[in-house]
């Protein structure tokens, strides 16, 4: 069974650096995971176009036609990229916002690669202090390698450039073997899964 | 097909002159509202129980019990009550003594409804509301259909050769819905017991919403019940109308803009295409409303919410007068037509009697609930 990987991307500016960064990731994803024989596929999901959908979600209470597919999308996830700018020391408030609506069982043992982009070297521990917690509350299983990417790893000296390319590398392979190593993931019909009348009286019960 | 009218009794400043109602202003336009609806040809009217800011209507019975004295036909009916932070001996004999003042002109939409800080409120925990709603729903049912009840559950005291009173009018309980928007355990409720099943409607994708129905249908019938078309569905729905539909979208928009429920976010035009809402000229409301039965199949009620987010009464009024000429018939007459001749009406009091009647039974009881909240003679059978 084709595995899904979807990769988020939080760049607020088009062209932006995160989403260079992800594509990155999911093609290695891509790549480390046909070398296990396993076939897969990728859907990138950038936040900025969503922007409003995201905000219209939180304000309304329910998402619209086409960003809940994109939230159905990241539930199905086998494994996901999540990369999102340093702003203030963190991920975006619209990458937290896509997150929030996503609820609290979206990535509960899901593999999630971690990643980062910045103007400085200096916001490099976001990944670590930041990205990494929130996903730990969110009970993802995050690969051991986040990728972080300043301005200067994109700059043309080949000992930076081959550096980075070689974290994407990394880390991608390490996500690729969670993949692998699991199950296609079933995602459970809320209808399917509601308990019948008598186990609700039967719940209670118990109590 | 019952038409109705919903409010939640909101007090909301009007946007466009900055004043708000005072609480008894808004109260007694809600009173106003509900004579309009029996003038102008609607079938039911509702109200939603509140008990926190800024909304007014806490006590339903007293409200309905005002209006079922100066009118004839309308039927009362609960927008919702809460079945979760209300007594089940008190929901009993309110509403029992409703209907005997009424003659019958009452039935009540339950939901879970509150919100966590009021739950304390009523020395409930939020927490449990599903299971507030499945206990407290099963000790009414019984209440109402046994003369003498010995009861003991979870989350009240045990009753111990308790009769409810009044008894219900002809032996008749007034018929239930149940609502919720989104969980699955309420429709399941709804169809155990053959009772109906309500959605709002009013802030939801339709794709949601025909999985809700469609998920109520389908158990109503492993339930027993008759086949899936037959089980009785209720949707809301909110429409703002002006015989010219630019009109209407012009007028309605400042208090679109910042409603509580859905103001500063997705643009109205968003709004109307993600929801029922429905802003424009007669014929407009009247595709709309139709197009729900595409959604749900032929189904039973169709409430609209009319009056919130700060629209003075006059205009409230002005609508109610353009459903009533020009909307509340065609939908009348186009919900009859394809409608298979098996898919039943809306229970009323007077259907439920004759259907007593006829089969010399009491309604469909419900043995397992029954067995499963007694500590009498089962215990160790069904655990």
């Amino acid at each position: 069974m084709t595995r899904r990987i979807v990769v988020v991307s939080g760049g607020l500016s088009e062209t932006s650096a995160t989403r260079r960064l992800a594509d990155a990731l999911g093609e290695a994803t891509l790549a480390a995971l046909r070398e296990r024989g396993v076939a897969a596929e990728v859907t990138t999901l950038d936040l900025r176009p969503r922007a409003h959908d995201i905000t219209n979600a939180m304000l309304t209470g329910f998402a619209g036609t086409s960003l809940q597919g994109d939230l159905d999308a990241v539930l199905a996830a086998d494994g996901v990229v999540a990369a999102s700018p340093v702003y203030s020391g963190s991920y975006t408030g619209l990458f937290k916002g896509f997150v929030d609506l996503l609820g609290q069982a979206a990535f509960d043992g899901t593999p999630v690669l971690l990643a980062a982009t910045a103007g400085t070297a200096r916001h490099s521990l976001a990944l670590e202090h930041a990205m990494r917690p929130l996903f730990s509350y969110l009970r993802a299983l995050t690969v051991p390698t986040g990728v972080f990417a300043a301005s200067e790893d994109w700059g043309g000296d080949g000992e930076a450039a081959g550096a980075l390319a070689s974290r994407v590398e990394r880390a991608a392979r390490e996500l690729a073997d969670l993949v692998a190593a699991r199950d296609p993931k079933q995602v459970v019909d809320e209808f399917d899964a509601a308990p019948s009348f008598t186990q609700l009286l039967g719940d209670l019960r118990r109590g | 097909m019952q038409l109705g009218v919903f409010s939640v009794g909101d007090v909301t400043p009007d946007p466009t002159t900055g004043r708000t109602p005072t609480q008894h202003e808004r109260i007694k336009a809600l009173m106003a509202i509900g004579k309009k609806a029996e003038e102008v040809g609607f079938d039911v009217f509702a109200l939603g129980e509140h008990h926190d800011h800024p909304f007014v209507p806490s006590a339903l019975t007293t409200m309905h019990a005002y209006l079922a004295a100066q009118t004839e036909r309308l039927v009362f009916s609960t927008s919702i009550a809460h079945i979760t932070t209300n007594d089940p001996v008190h929901i009993a004999e309110q509403y029992a003594m409703l209907q005997h003042l009424s003659d019958g002109r009452v039935d009540l939409m339950f939901g879970r409804g509150n919100t966590g800080p009021v739950y304390p409120w009523f020395g409930k925990d939020i927490r449990d509301g599903i299971q507030l709603a499945i206990e407290n729903y099963d000790l009414l049912h019984r209440l109402w259909r046994t003369d003498v009840v010995n009861w003991q559950g979870k989350f009240r005291t045990p009753l111990q050769g308790f009769t409810s009173t009044p008894r219900p009018l002809d032996g008749v309980p007034p018929f239930v819905w149940h609502g919720s928007i989104r969980s699955p355990e309420i429709a399941e409720q709804a169809a155990y017991y053959g009772n109906g099943f309500f959605h709002n409607n009013i802030f939801w994708p339709s794709s949601h919403v025909r999985r809700m129905v469609g998920f109520y249908r389908q158990r109503w019938e492993e339930y027993g019940h008759g086949p899936a078309d037959t089980a009785v569905v209720g949707l809301g729905g909110q429409v703002f109308v002006r015989p010219n539909s630019q009109d209407a979208v012009r007028e309605f928009r400042p208090y679109f803009d910042v409603a509580p429920v859905y103001g500063h976010g997705p643009s109205l035009e968003e709004y109307m295409r993600e929801t029922p809402l429905t802003v424009g000229s007669p014929q407009q409301v009247i595709e709309r409303t139709l197009s729900f039965r595409e959604v749900v199949g032929d189904y039973q009620r169709q409430m609209f919410l009319l009056d919130h987010a700060g629209l003075p009464l006059t205009t409230v009024l002005e609508q109610m007068d353009l459903l009533g000429e020009h909307v509340l018939p065609v939908l009348r007459e186009e919900f009859a037509k394809g409608r298979p001749a098996h898919v039943p009406d809306a229970p009323t009091h007077a259907s439920l009697l004759a259907r007593k009647e006829a089969e010399g039974l009491p309604e469909r009881p419900a043995h397992e609930s029954r067995a499963a909240l007694t500590h009498d003679e089962d215990e160790e059978v069904s655990a």
